[in-house]
């Protein structure tokens, strides 16, 4: 048992960590054209990624999107999680399948629907109906987050501000928010990441007159490879992995991802 | 929290404000697609409004029964390749010190961030013939001359297992984390080796998060697009791609739209059962 334990872990490894090597070891190729084993080494498709305007716009349209709506998809997650976990609400189960429901769908779903809104609305290929779309679709993400933070929340802390006179109000924004705040940052971070690798949802919205970065990426893989895409890839693998990192240090992630804290303690 | 508070007027609003954005911009979207299947498409360019049949009669044609197919049958290998390999190794880990433990976690988190179009092209480079895995083998020795893996089935069923094995490890993380480890030190107090325990206590427990791990992976893959786009050919597409090839190039947003639908009854289905299996073993928990 011991062995099959080690050699499937390395194996799933390398099967997982085997495009991340093949995009660090293209992207810093002097050679254009991509070839194995590599001739000469240089930075300087990541300086292009930064020089080339067509890149530069697809990285600002794409941190805008991802930024906008992991926002807006917290501010909608935020009351949702909190009323239906702290009323008795009739239907709530319902409406809360109405939340997860998007995320639950293929992707190309909400896209579809969301074209022949747009189309309907007269407004189409616009950078805010990406945003709306994405921000409907990864709702889902700080919807499950927020509510599992109130259900794990200690009912005496805001019991306890409400015995001391503090209004529902006043109990909400010093007691409840404050506990809650690791978990919308949480969903932010996670709806932030997904959004930021959103291809079919973004491309069926506004594909023609919004290039974001996975939309470029796949329109320049059409007419060939360059090491810029790598280079691109890497700069995306970084970002998601230091998230995920910081995640570890600072907040919990082995709890976060569901493993009993009682057990996590035995381990050294 | 325990006790839940009686919602007064202003609970409402607050309730109001998610509840008309969601309405707005999925329920009424949603609405307007189905409505749409049902609209006249003009050869060759738009559509308008009206009432026919013609769109949903066209999924009983050839081609998309064809497209139903091969998505379903990859899914589900999809789904067969991810259980077998993630189910063996999520126990593994969830069963290592804290330090590897965290670290491959990052490793597969790091994986599920990864772009479907990074995915695709990472494996077109690596199965391709300029700088892959052939290359590799050619200087080593062991291969005479580079070949190209991609476009082909295997590539596609490959790209889709590497976008699903995480989602596919994060489901059976939590059930296998929380395992109680009494009783797998029970079985092999009594004897049974590691293996034996392995198969004769651990996989039978854990048979429903088995089913709902494959489920989801069958569900997820069945929505993907960029893989079969970039690593197969035309007649490795999945319906994904055959949806919006057809809302985008072939501009028939409403045979699109039912198709969308279809695929909608599909999914929910798939999701139904694996929300039954969690109820139920909630229930016996």
């Amino acid at each position: 048992m011991r062995a099959a334990k080690w050699v499937l872990t390395t194996v799933v490894l390398l099967f997982l960590l085997a495009p991340l090597l093949v995009v660090a070891i293209v992207s810093i190729n002097q050679n254009r054209y991509m070839d194995f084993p590599p001739e000469g080494f240089s930075f300087h498709w990541y300086a292009e990624l930064f020089n080339d305007i067509g890149w530069r716009s697809a990285i600002q349209k794409s941190l805008t999107v991802a930024t906008a709506s992991a926002a807006l998809a917290v501010a909608v997650a935020t009351p949702f999680a909190y009323v239906l976990r702290a009323y008795r609400i009739r239907l709530s189960p319902l409406l809360y399948a109405v939340g997860i429901l998007p995320f639950m769908l293929p992707p190309v779903i909400s896209a579809l629907g969301a074209q022949v809104f747009w189309n309907s609305t007269g407004h189409a290929g616009q950078i805010e109906n990406v945003i709306i779309a994405h921000a409907v679709f990864f709702s889902t993400l700080p919807l499950i987050t927020i509510s599992l933070a109130m259900e794990t929340m200690d009912p005496a802390l805001p019991e306890a501000a409400q015995t001391l006179g503090a209004s529902p109000r006043t109990t909400f924004r010093t007691i409840t928010l404050p506990l809650l705040v690791p978990s919308m940052i949480t969903g932010f971070a996670a709806a932030f990441v997904l959004s930021l690798n959103e291809y079919i949802i973004a491309y069926l919205v506004a594909g023609f007159s919004v290039e974001t970065l996975p939309i470029k990426i796949f329109n320049s893989l059409r007419y060939g490879f360059t090491p810029t895409i790598a280079a691109v890839s890497v700069v995306f693998i970084l970002i998601a992995a230091s998230v995920f990192t910081l995640f570890a240090i600072f907040g919990n992630l082995l709890r976060f991802l569901g493993a009993d804290p009682a057990i996590l303690d035995r381990q050294p | 929290m325990t006790e839940r508070r009686k919602p007064t007027r202003g609970t409402y609003l607050v309730l109001g404000v998610p509840l008309a954005f969601l309405g707005v911009f999925f329920l009424l979207p949603f609405g307007i697609m189905v409505a749409t299947s049902f609209y006249h498409r003009i050869p060759g360019g738009f559509y308008e409004a009206g009432f026919e049949l013609a769109s949903w009669r066209r999924l009983f044609s050839g081609v998309f029964l064809e497209r139903t197919g091969f998505s379903l049958l990859i899914s589900l290998l999809a789904g067969g390749v991810c259980i077998v390999v993630a189910f063996p190794f999520t126990y593994f880990l969830s069963r290592m010190r804290r330090r590897p433990h965290v670290a491959l976690l990052i490793v597969v988190m790091s994986a599920l961030s990864l772009s479907e179009v990074i995915v695709g092209f990472t494996w077109s480079v690596l199965l391709g013939r300029a700088a892959g895995l052939s290359n590799i083998m050619v200087w080593l020795g062991l291969m005479d001359e580079a070949r190209a893996y991609q476009p082909g089935f295997l590539a596609v069923l490959l790209g889709l297992c590497y976008i699903a094995f995480p989602y596919c490890v994060l489901t059976l993380y939590p059930s296998l984390s929380r395992l109680d480890r009494e009783v797998t030190e029970a079985a092999q107090t009594l004897g049974a080796s590691p293996w034996r325990t392995f198969w004769t206590v651990v996989v039978p427990i854990s048979r429903p998060i088995i089913m709902a791990g494959f489920l989801l992976v069958f569900v997820f893959t069945l929505g993907s697009y960029l893989i079969s786009a970039i690593l197969g050919r035309p007649e490795h597409w999945t319906l994904s791609v055959f949806i919006s090839d057809q809302a985008s190039f072939n501009a028939n947003v409403p045979f699109a739209a039912a198709m969308a639908l279809f695929l909608t009854v599909l999914s929910l289905a798939m999701v139904g059962i694996v929300m039954l299996i969690e109820s139920r073993t909630r229930g016996a928990a």
